[in-house]
C-alpha cells in the first residue's frame, strides 16, 4: 500500500510489534566494560604528557635524595681537609696528588662549600629534608583539615559557625610569629625529651623541624578545611546520605565511608598542590634560619648560606635554588594534571 | 547593606580581640624576657625595669591593663627601643613597607589581569601557551630565589640597579619585581581560568547575538564577572604585602615593618609584637570586609546576609 502523505491517520506497521529476536536483543547489550573512577582518571593522567614528565622528575629527585646518598662516597657532614671552596669537578692539591699516585678519587660534582664538605651530597640531603618536610606536613594537614572541614560541614548550624569562625581567626594570625614563638617555647621541653629513652630521634630531627611540623598542624590546615567543607556541604544533601541515615548508619561512618570517599578527587588534587606549598614554606623558614638544625642541610638553608659568597661562588646558590624551583614546579604541574584527570566537573 | 557592614565589623572586632589574646598569652608562655639578653644588667635593674613596664604584675592583670590601654589608643612604649612608643615605630616603618608593597600589588594587577585575559582569549594559541608556562613557573619559584637571582644579575654583575635602601625610584625596581613576581603569576592563572569560564556562559553568546561590539561585551560582560576571584585574592594579599615581606626587606636592606616585626619577636619586645600583630590583623580583617563590599558593588547578584 502506498503511504498517503496527506492523511492524518496514524499508520502503524504490524512488523514493528513482533517480539525481538535473540540477535536483536544481543545488539542492545552494552559490551563495554564498566570503567571505575580510578581507571578512568589514570587513563586520562597517562595521556597527559606534562603530568607524566613531572612524575618522572619527582621520581628522579626522590632516587637522588633517598637512594643515591647511601652509595655516595662522601657524607653530608664530612669535612674534607684542604678541599674548601672547590669549583665543580675540581680537585684539591692533596686529592690531585692521590690521583697522580694512581688512587681513584670521586670527583666533587658540584664542588665543595667553605667548610670543605662535598656539595653534591649536601644538595641531595637537602632535597631529602625538603621532600620529607613537604610530605609529612602535607599528611598532617590532610588529616586535620579533612576531619575539621567535614565535621563543620556535616553538623552545620552553630557548630559550623563557631568552627569556621575559629578558622578565620587562625587565618589572621601571622604565621611567622607563631613559628618563632613556638620554636622558642618548644625548645626546652623537646630538649629534655631528647634524653628520654625511645625519644632519641628528637635530637636527630631537631627541635626546629619539630616545631615546624607543630606549626603546620596548628596553622596551615585551614585552607584544606575550607576546601573539604565546601565539598561536603554539597555532598551531604545527596540521596545516598539520606539512605545511609535511614539504614541507621552512624554520623562518623557516614563522614568516613560516604562523604570523604566521594570527594576523594578534590582531596587528591588539594593534597598534591599542598606538597609544593609546604616545601615552599619550609625553604622560606630555613632561609630565615628557623628551619632545620645544623649540620643537617635543607635546600632553603643551603641557599641562605650561599648568599654571602654569591659573588665568588654563585653556583652554591644557584644549584639549590634551581632544584627547589624544579621540585615545586613538578609538583604543581602534577597537581594540575591530577585535577584534569580526577575532577568530575572537568570531565567533558 | 548598612546592617550587614555593621555585623561584619562587629565580627571583625571579635576576630582582632581573639588574635590579640592568643598572641598575648602565647608570647608570655615562651621562656625568656625582653631584658635577659643584656648581660651587664643587675637583677635589681631588671626588677626595676620590669616594674616600670608592669611586667612584675600577674599575667591576667597585665592582660587587662594592656587591653584597656589599647582601647584608648595607647599601645605602650617599646621595651627595646627606649623612649619610643609602639605607635610611632609603626607609623614610621609602615609607610616604607606600604609604598613598596602598594607599588608591587599595582604592578601585579596591571600585568596579571591583561595577560590573563589575553591568554584566555587566545586559548590554545602560542601566546596562551607562553603566558601559561611563564605563570606556572612564576608560582613555582620561591621569593628568596627571585631576590637573589635579581640581586646577582641586575645588581652585582651588570650593576644596573642599586642593591640597598630606598632612596630613589631606581631603588624600588628590584624589591617591587621580587615582591610582585608571585602575585602576578597567580593573578594571571586565576584570571585566565575565570575568563575562560565566563566566555563559555550563555549571556556572552546572547550579547554577541544582540550585536554588542566585541570590545564592549569584553569589558562590560566578561571582565566584570571574571575579575571576582581576583578581588578575593587581592584583598588579603594586599594586607600581607603592604605590611612588608621579611625576606625582601632583609635581602634589599629596606627599613620596613616586616623586618621590625621579626626583630621584635626574637628580642621579646612584647609591646611591639602586640602592636604589630594587632595592626596586621586589623588590616587583614578590614581587607576581607572591603572585599565583600566591593563584591557587592561589582556583582549586584550577590546578596549580602
Amino acid at each position: 500500500m502506498k503511504p498517503d502523505t496527506f492523511s492524518f491517520q496514524l499508520k502503524l506497521n504490524p512488523e514493528d510489534f513482533l517480539p525481538a529476536t535473540e540477535e536483536e536483543k544481543q545488539s542492545q547489550v552494552v559490551m563495554r566494560e564498566s570503567v571505575s573512577f580510578w581507571k578512568d582518571g589514570m587513563r586520562r593522567l597517562v595521556k597527559n604528557k606534562v603530568a607524566m614528565a613531572s612524575i618522572a622528575v619527582i621520581i628522579l629527585v626522590m632516587i637522588f635524595s633517598f637512594i643515591v646518598p647511601a652509595f655516595y662516597p662522601y657524607s653530608y657532614k664530612q669535612q674534607i681537609k684542604g678541599s674548601n671552596n672547590l669549583a665543580p669537578m675540581e680537585y684539591s692539591q692533596q686529592e690531585q696528588e692521590r690521583i697522580d699516585a694512581g688512587e681513584k678519587v670521586f670527583p666533587h660534582i658540584f664542588g665543595t662549600d667553605k667548610m670543605g664538605r662535598d656539595y653534591a651530597i649536601r644538595v641531595m640531603m637537602g632535597s631529602r629534608i625538603s621532600l620529607l618536610v613537604g610530605l609529612i606536613a602535607t599528611g598532617i594537614i590532610l588529616v586535620i583539615g579533612s576531619a575539621y572541614g567535614s565535621i563543620a560541614a556535616f553538623f552545620g548550624g552553630w557548630v559550623d559557625l563557631i568552627m569556621m569562625r575559629i578558622v578565620d581567626i587562625i587565618y589572621t594570625i601571622p604565621d611567622i610569629l607563631l613559628i618563632v614563638l613556638l620554636s622558642f617555647a618548644l625548645k626546652a621541653p623537646l630538649g629534655s625529651l631528647k634524653d628520654v629513652p625511645g625519644f632519641g630521634w628528637v635530637g636527630v630531627v631537631g627541635e626546629n623541624l619539630i616545631s615546624i611540623f607543630v606549626v603546620f598542624a596548628l596553622l596551615y590546615w585551614v585552607g584544606m578545611a575550607r576546601m573539604v567543607r565546601s565539598q561536603i556541604l554539597m555532598l551531604k544533601e545527596s540521596e545516598y546520605v539520606t539512605a545511609a541515615r535511614a539504614l541507621g548508619v552512624g554520623n562518623g561512618k557516614i563522614i568516613r565511608k560516604h562523604l570523604l570517599t566521594n570527594c576523594i578527587g578534590t582531596l587528591i588534587v588539594t593534597t598534591t598542590l599542598q606538597i609544593p606549598s609546604s616545601i615552599f614554606t619550609e625553604s622560606f623558614l630555613s632561609f630565615l634560619g628557623m628551619g632545620v638544625a645544623v649540620p643537617l642541610p635543607s635546600l632553603g638553608s643551603l641557599a641562605s648560606d650561599a648568599i654571602n659568597g654569591m659573588n665568588t661562588y654563585p653556583y652554591l646558590l644557584f644549584i639549590p635554588a634551581l632544584l627547589i624551583s624544579l621540585i615545586i614546579l613538578s609538583f604543581n604541574l602534577l597537581g594540575d594534571g591530577l585535577r584534569d584527570a580526577f575532577d568530575p566537573k572537568l570531565k567533558n | 547593606m548598612l546592617k550587614y557592614i555593621a555585623k561584619r565589623i562587629g565580627l571583625a572586632v571579635v576576630t582582632i580581640w581573639a588574635v590579640a589574646t592568643i598572641t598575648f598569652f602565647l608570647m608570655n608562655m615562651v621562656p625568656g624576657g625582653p631584658f635577659l639578653s643584656e648581660k651587664a644588667i643587675s637583677p635589681q635593674a631588671t626588677a626595676a625595669l620590669e616594674a616600670k613596664y608592669g611586667l612584675d604584675k600577674p599575667l591576667l592583670q597585665q592582660y587587662f591593663t594592656y587591653l584597656t590601654d589599647a582601647l584608648h589608643g595607647d599601645f605602650g612604649d617599646s621595651l627595646k627601643q627606649r623612649g619610643r612608643t609602639v605607635t610611632s615605630i609603626i607609623l614610621m616603618k609602615f609607610p616604607v613597607s606600604a609604598r613598596v608593597g602598594g607599588v608591587s600589588v599595582l604592578t601585579a594587577l596591571l600585568i596579571g589581569i591583561p595577560l590573563g585575559c589575553i591568554a584566555a582569549l587566545k586559548r590554545g594559541k602560542f601566546l596562551d601557551s607562553l603566558i601559561s608556562v611563564v605563570a606556572t613557573c612564576g608560582i613555582a619559584v620561591p621569593g628568596f630565589v627571585i631576590c637573589t637571582v635579581l640581586l646577582y644579575f641586575l645588581g652585582v654583575n651588570l650593576k644596573l640597579l642599586p642593591t640597598m635602601g630606598l632612596n630613589s625610584p631606581k631603588h624600588y625596581v628590584m624589591p617591587v619585581m621580587a615582591l610582585s613576581f608571585y602575585p602576578t603569576a597567580y593573578i594571571m592563572r586565576l584570571m585566565r581560568s575565570s575568563m575562560l569560564d565566563v566566555l563559555g556562559q550563555d549571556y556572552m553568546r546572547t550579547a554577541k547575538a544582540k550585536g554588542v561590539s566585541g570590545f564592549m561585551s569584553l569589558f562590560k560582560h566578561a571582565l566584570r564577572n571574571a575579575v571576582l576571584p581576583v578581588i578575593t585574592y587581592v584583598g588579603p594579599m594586599l594586607a600581607y604585602t603592604v605590611t612588608g615581606s621579611f625576606v625582601v626587606e632583609k635581602i634589599f636592606t629596606i627599613p620596613g615593618l616586616g623586618g621590625e616585626f621579626i626583630t621584635a619577636i626574637s628580642g621579646r619586645d612584647y609591646t611591639l609584637i602586640m602592636g604589630t600583630t594587632i595592626f596586621l590583623a586589623t588590616l587583614i580583617v578590614l581587607m576581607n570586609v572591603a572585599v565583600d563590599i566591593v563584591y557587592k558593588i561589582v556583582d549586584p547578584r550577590i546578596q549580602l546576609k
